[in-house]
């Protein structure tokens, strides 16, 4: 072989090698961090992930939140019309974080039962509705409930 | 009557956009020069036309004339002067009226900049940028007119959103539009170039210092996003994997790439295909970020307005960009061959790396963004990709992208022999590891391995920039006169690449050394953060030109010496209601603190209170920064203002 065909056969197997790797390990890191929306009539059926992080959406429930006196500790309820789940929050709210808003929140079930959420999300617009939430409502909807008190 | 005027401009461009994109590039078909001629004076006529258009746009805010959709929209009577003018491009409409007058403004410097480039190239150059603008425009008149009306008129406008008023995001669209725009001139010299059949080391030198201007823009509006969302979200972050800060990304890389590609183009004619498919690469995926950003299909914190009838658009657009472009090439690029030869160990192996690792990069980006879309709209579920992913496969693949940016410049082309550099690069290597090692111990005491390879990777390139212009001075009569005698290139090259050692330093040291505390805070209460005493000292109310706010202050000391007295706000501005968090920042070259009020936890007067110390965090923006001036240095370099027949990059005066 000369040696020029040599040396792009070298780079040239590098290279794909190389890009092979490199979309592998991508691969591996996209499915391990994937996180998948599901709306708190999902989670209440049970098909939320019990060992891996998820997101929950919906509208803060109107009355909901509470404080923990002596710490950042916040719970509040997120609803889709037809069911409602308690968040746990350690920290500080969004901005535009308060009752009757739709936010996501990403986190996971503990061993007790609760969703503690890592990060609260609520969108820097005032008439925005993040599409994830929005779809969860029209589903819930869409089943049958009616008794919505959900404005845009 | 200004806002039909400026609607009338509109359409006047557009017409003259048509004719700049179709005439011209008949001629250069058929070889008629007077149709060639039609170019230029379309192209200043196109651009005289959108000024007209933006200065009617801006009329209509600086007047408060609500009866214009937008203004009402997107501004108010209450807002201050330069906030209603920067409110032109705070919105979809105007913005993309930016884009044009942007893309305007660049044909004509395009125009003003290549009298010395064959009548024929120019023609096909400012044709296919009249092609793109006419796209733009048409998107514009038929799907998003700045200048609609609304009857009856609105009292007043709804107000920018108060995120956008900041003077951050006074400049931060600008500087990126003129980047991505910029990636057009690259689109079209590779284009133009491909219709001419005329891929040589003429037409990449042409097109490397548009290339490198739309890229040092593009890096000064990634900047000064990223520095905005740090002081502005109210959270601290610089970078957040957010799918719009990754269409601006993106582009960068590719646009990296592209520069480094092209310089193997120009200066050895090899990769000459490869770097036609970057450039356009680099502006497809300019629209890609405006149609993410636009088109509302991304779930983030830019996507205020939403509408799918353009994305569509948008869509359909990129689609005749990237498919007729590529169909060009398909036609053209077998007949290009790339002449120039190299060896295993030579500068052009080492900038092939560079190339791999940028599109590899930019393509793991590029899948985690757009994943959770396909998915999506397939109808398969609604998933999130987040930063974990962007970092596990991001920072694997710059480690070796910097590690040979050290060694490539001291390469020489063609052919160089692994014995001559190996013991010089070993020393630098090692002393470059043990730098690394002892800073983060000598400022902080602890040394996590990941820190030690970011400051070692930091020595590494300023280490090797030093040995560069060592190398190329020591044969002068004096060291003086030797680095007279260094190109404006060379130094925008080394610039950029400590730019790019600064930033590693920032990333690394705020990652792993930063300290975050989110705490429960009552007046009088105190907390200590990396040493330094915070003292919550309370909240007064204040009333701004169009907001209300409670100022907290904090009173940071060390021992009885105080340090800084810091203001964060919570504001509520009064059209949107809206809250909005101002940081209060004391900045410093070695570390940053960080302080911003969360919200009221109740009646005594305790609030939740972030307290951050964030160590070397302005060494990020600085990078971005010299980066930037890098770019720009190195596009100002003598030898692409002269003629056809330029002279070598060593034996110049500067």
């Amino acid at each position: 072989m000369n040696p020029i065909r040599k040396n792009r056969l070298i780079l040239a197997g590098v290279i794909v090698v190389g890009v092979g790797i490199a979309a592998a390990l991508a691969l591996v890191a996209l499915s391990e961090n994937i996180n998948l929306f599901y709306s708190p009539s999902q989670v209440v059926a049970g098909e939320a992930p019990r060992d891996h992080t998820f997101r929950l959406g919906g509208l803060v429930e109107e009355g909901s939140v509470s404080r923990d006196p002596d710490s950042l500790v916040v719970q509040f309820g997120v609803t889709d019309g037809a069911e409602s789940m308690i968040i746990y929050h350690r920290g500080i709210l969004p901005d535009l974080f308060r009752e009757g808003q739709g936010i996501v929140a990403q986190g996971r079930i503990g061993d007790d039962g609760r969703f503690m959420a890592d990060e609260v999300l609520a969108k820097h617009d005032e008439n925005y509705m993040p599409p994830e939430v929005e779809h969860a409502l029209e589903t819930a909807r869409s089943l049958g409930v009616t008794d919505q008190k959900t404005e845009r | 009557m200004v806002p039909e005027l400026g609607h009338f401009a509109l359409i006047l461009a557009l017409v003259l956009a048509m004719v700049q994109g179709v005439v011209p590039l008949a001629g250069a078909a058929t070889g008629r020069t007077h149709w060639m001629a039609v170019a230029r004076p379309a192209a200043w006529g196109q651009f005289f036309f959108l000024a007209l258009a933006y200065a009617g746009l801006t009329y209509a805010f600086v007047t408060n004339d609500f009866s214009v959709t937008y203004a009402a929209q997107n501004s108010n009577s209450q807002l201050p002067l330069i906030y209603r003018i920067s409110a032109v491009w705070g919105g979809h409409e105007g913005s993309l009226l930016l884009w044009v007058a942007m893309m305007g403004l660049w044909t004509v410097a395009v125009g003003l900049f290549s009298r010395r480039l064959p009548v024929a190239m120019v023609a096909r150059v400012i044709g296919v940028m009249g092609l793109v603008s006419s796209g733009f425009l048409l998107f514009m008149l038929l799907t998003s007119n700045p200048f609609d009306r609304i009857w009856p008129a609105p009292m007043d406008g709804r107000d920018l959103n108060p995120l956008l008023q900041d003077p951050g995001l006074v400049i931060h669209p600008p500087m990126l539009y003129m980047g991505y725009v910029g990636f057009s001139v690259a689109f079209a010299f590779a284009v133009a170039a491909l219709l001419g059949g005329r891929l040589d080391a003429a037409w990449a030198r042409w097109s490397r210092p548009w290339t490198t201007i739309a890229w040092a823009f593009l890096t000064l509006g990634i900047a000064l996003g990223s520095w905005w969302a740090y002081y502005e979200l109210g959270w601290g972050g610089w970078w957040f994997w957010d799918p719009v800060e990754n269409a601006s990304f993106i582009p960068w890389l590719v646009g990296i790439a592209l520069m480094h590609s092209l310089a193997v183009s120009e200066k050895r004619g090899a990769f000459k295909s490869w770097t036609v498919l970057l450039a356009i690469f680099a502006f497809a995926l300019s629209l890609l970020g405006t149609f993410l950003v636009r088109s509302g299909v991304l779930t983030s914190v830019h996507a205020f307005a939403n509408d799918p009838a353009r994305g569509v658009f948008i869509l359909m657009l990129l689609g005749a960009v990237v498919g007729g472009s590529l169909l060009i090439y398909a036609l053209r690029a077998p007949a290009v061959k790339s002449t120039g030869r190299f060896s295993l160990f030579s500068r052009e192996t080492l900038l092939l790396g560079n190339n791999v690792l940028l599109a590899v990069a930019a393509g793991t980006i590029l899948l985690g963004t757009l994943y959770p879309l396909v998915l999506d709209s397939l109808g398969v579920g609604k998933i999130s990709v987040g930063p974990p992913y962007f970092n596990a496969v991001f920072v694997p693949l710059m480690i070796p992208l910097i590690f040979a940016m050290g060694i490539g410049p001291l390469t020489r082309w063609k052919r160089d022999r692994v014995n001559r550099l190996l013991p010089v690069l070993s020393v630098v290597l090692i002393v470059s590891a043990i730098l690394g090692a002892l800073l983060p111990w000598w400022l902080y005491g602890e040394v996590p391995a990941m820190a030690a390879v970011g400051a070692a990777l930091s020595f590494w390139v300023l280490l090797t920039v030093l040995l560069d212009v060592h190398h190329r001075t020591r044969n002068a009569e004096s060291t003086v006169a030797g680095l007279r005698k260094l190109t404006l290139s060379f130094w925008g090259m080394n610039l950029a690449h400590l730019g790019v050692a600064a930033a590693v330093l920032g990333v690394t040291f705020s990652t792993y050394f930063g300290e975050e505390r989110d705490l429960r805070m009552a007046p009088g209460d105190s907390v200590e953060v990396a040493g330094l005493a915070f003292n919550f000292e309370g909240v007064d109310q204040r009333r701004g030109p169009n907001y209300v706010a409670n100022t907290g202050v904090v009173r940071v000391t060390d021992g009885d010496r105080q340090v800084a007295l810091m203001e964060t706000e919570k504001r509520v501005y009064n059209v949107q209601g809206m809250p909005m968090t101002e940081a209060g920042i004391d900045a410093g070259l070695t570390r940053d603190l960080y302080v911003a009020m969360g919200e009221q936890l109740d009646d005594s007067g305790a609030w939740a209170l972030r307290i951050y110390h964030k160590p070397f965090v302005r060494w990020i923006w600085l990078g971005g920064l010299l980066m930037a001036l890098g770019g720009l240095l190195a596009a100002s370099d003598r030898r692409y203002r002269l003629g056809r027949h330029g002279i070598s990059e060593r034996g110049e005066n500067a």
